[in-house]
């Protein structure tokens, strides 16, 4: 029997104003690309602080995706840059806590690239795939109730005094 | 006051300093016992656990909980405390956010294990002999409580209805959190007692416009005794941390390590320092953004979640033997 295949599951945040229409337009121009992707529009990669990628994560997402608008082109002037410096400090810290890099992407997609979008969706699933499920919360999910009930029963018996 | 409330105070994994700490309300010790009967206070006077098993659900009116959760027996007393307490309070950065000892959570038990009894130089350990959680022995088997992959904060393992936060928790916030619960002027439930602003708010320092080229390490300069340490290249996590403590550190020219843990509304510290410190990097150049974090802060997960490891979103580090179950582990 073929095993089946793991299908990852991944978040993308896609900014309002390239990223989101790059996939709108990827859409309206029937380009496929693997259905692994749960898409978030918010107004601007600015907008995407760690606490989303890390929660996502920690929820069971084994990968996540930011795309905005290329630098120099951010619709708010200069918040794509912030998204790439607080990338780049996500990554540094992802890497200590034993993440690999392929699970959380940066990507510039403009609002007539919905190809190259199409594309590194693809791309990345591949990836994720190849690595394998995070499964996050396995990492702290240790079965110590007999343990624990047996410092009550150790106690009960200290307890008990001979007739 | 026509009957005194009864008090218990507890301490799992941690270093002793909040226990010193509650000494530190001074003389007002003397009205924390006029007010309460001491029921329970190992630091302090002799106790036993089975006379707490022994007590009604529910008599004790506050139990202060201070140490994170490392083993199981500190889950069995936590568990124990909550189920007779009416009011449990995590007490300092351990119970709240795990603090130094959720650290651990950068290594596996087994690495623990590893280092701590075979690779340490003045470890004398020829047969190589572990501690383990049951041992034969003529009269029968002993145990030992089960030592934990991952440190857990108080609030991970019951139901917890204060925080009060710090490394330790000033004195002065411990008595008017004693004062609050006196009089019952507390909070919802699930709140942490203490301010609502961060420790910028109370630092003296001057703040301008902050832009750096490059992090410092608090070696490498003498501070200007009046500007912002952080516009002055140092990580202060000032702004990602609860107001409370006075801007101790920060006033005499130290920055700020996040021990009154994350302000209020904030999810994850880390996650803040990392969205503060990305904001004032002076460069928009991939490259040199990556070489200013590398160079400048060589150790993330200690600059960032020195604190809060153990209550951050993603908890601990990946564990490379994950989901291996405690009878293999401890063998």
């Amino acid at each position: 029997m073929a095993e089946e295949r793991f299908e990852p599951k991944i978040v993308a945040f896609l900014c309002n104003w390239c990223s989101y229409r790059a996939a709108d337009l990827a859409g309206t121009a029937r380009i496929k690309y693997q259905p692994n992707v749960r898409m978030i529009r918010v107004m601007c990669s600015g907008r995407v602080d760690p606490t989303f990628v890390l929660k996502a994560l920690s929820l069971g997402a084994d990968g996540v995706m930011i795309a905005g608008c290329h630098p120099g082109e951010c619709h708010y002037l200069e918040q794509n840059y912030k998204a790439m410096r607080r990338f780049s400090m996500l990554r540094h810290s992802l890497r200590a806590l034993g993440i690999e890099d392929e699970r959380v992407r940066l990507q510039w997609a403009s609002a007539a690239e919905g190809v190259q979008l199409a594309k590194a969706i693809n791309e990345m699933v591949d990836q994720v795939r190849a690595l394998g499920p995070l499964n996050w919360p396995s990492n702290w999910s240790e079965d110590v109730d007999a343990a624990i009930e047996r410092i009550a029963e150790e106690h009960t018996e200290a307890m008990e005094v001979p007739a | 006051m026509t009957k005194k409330g009864k008090l218990a105070l507890y301490w799992a994994a941690s270093c002793g300093g909040c226990e010193i700490a509650v000494l530190g309300i001074d003389d007002k010790i003397l009205k924390v016992a006029e007010a309460f009967d001491i029921v329970f206070w190992p630091c302090v006077m002799d106790g036993k656990v089975r006379s707490i098993e022994k007590m009604e659900d529910k008599s004790i009116d506050l139990c202060l909980f201070n140490g994170a959760i490392r083993t199981s027996e500190q889950e069995y007393m936590a568990r124990l405390l909550r189920q007779k307490s009416k009011v449990l309070v995590a007490f300092g950065s351990c119970a709240h956010e795990g603090c130094i000892p959720g650290l651990g959570n950068v290594a596996s038990r087994e690495e623990i294990f590893q280092t701590a009894y075979h690779d340490t130089p003045s470890t004398d350990n020829p047969e190589g002999i572990r501690p383990q959680p049951e041992t034969e022995v003529d009269e029968g088997i002993l145990y030992l409580p089960i030592f934990y992959d991952t440190v857990k904060t108080l609030d991970q393992c019951v139901e917890v209805e204060y925080y009060l936060p710090g490394c330790p928790p000033e004195p002065e916030r411990i008595w008017d959190a004693i004062v609050a619960i006196l009089e019952g002027k507390l909070p919802a439930p699930g709140s942490v007692i203490g301010a609502e602003t961060t420790v910028c708010d109370e630092c003296p320092r001057k703040r301008e416009e902050k832009r750096i080229k490059e992090f410092k390490r608090t070696w490498e300069i003498i501070p200007d005794p009046e500007i912002c340490l952080l516009e002055q290249g140092l990580v202060c996590c000032g702004i990602a941390t609860r107001a409370g403590c006075g801007a101790l550190c920060p006033t005499v020219g130290s920055p700020c390590i996040g021990c009154y843990g994350p302000n209020e509304g904030v999810e994850d510290f880390g996650a803040r320092m990392m969205t503060a410190l990305a904001s004032v990097i002076d460069s928009e150049d991939p490259e040199e953004i990556d070489r200013i974090i590398r160079e400048g802060i060589p150790d993330p997960i200690g600059t960032f979640y020195r604190f809060s490891l153990a209550a951050s979103q993603l908890r601990r580090t990946a564990l490379t033997t994950g989901g291996e179950d405690q009878a293999a582990a401890s063998a």
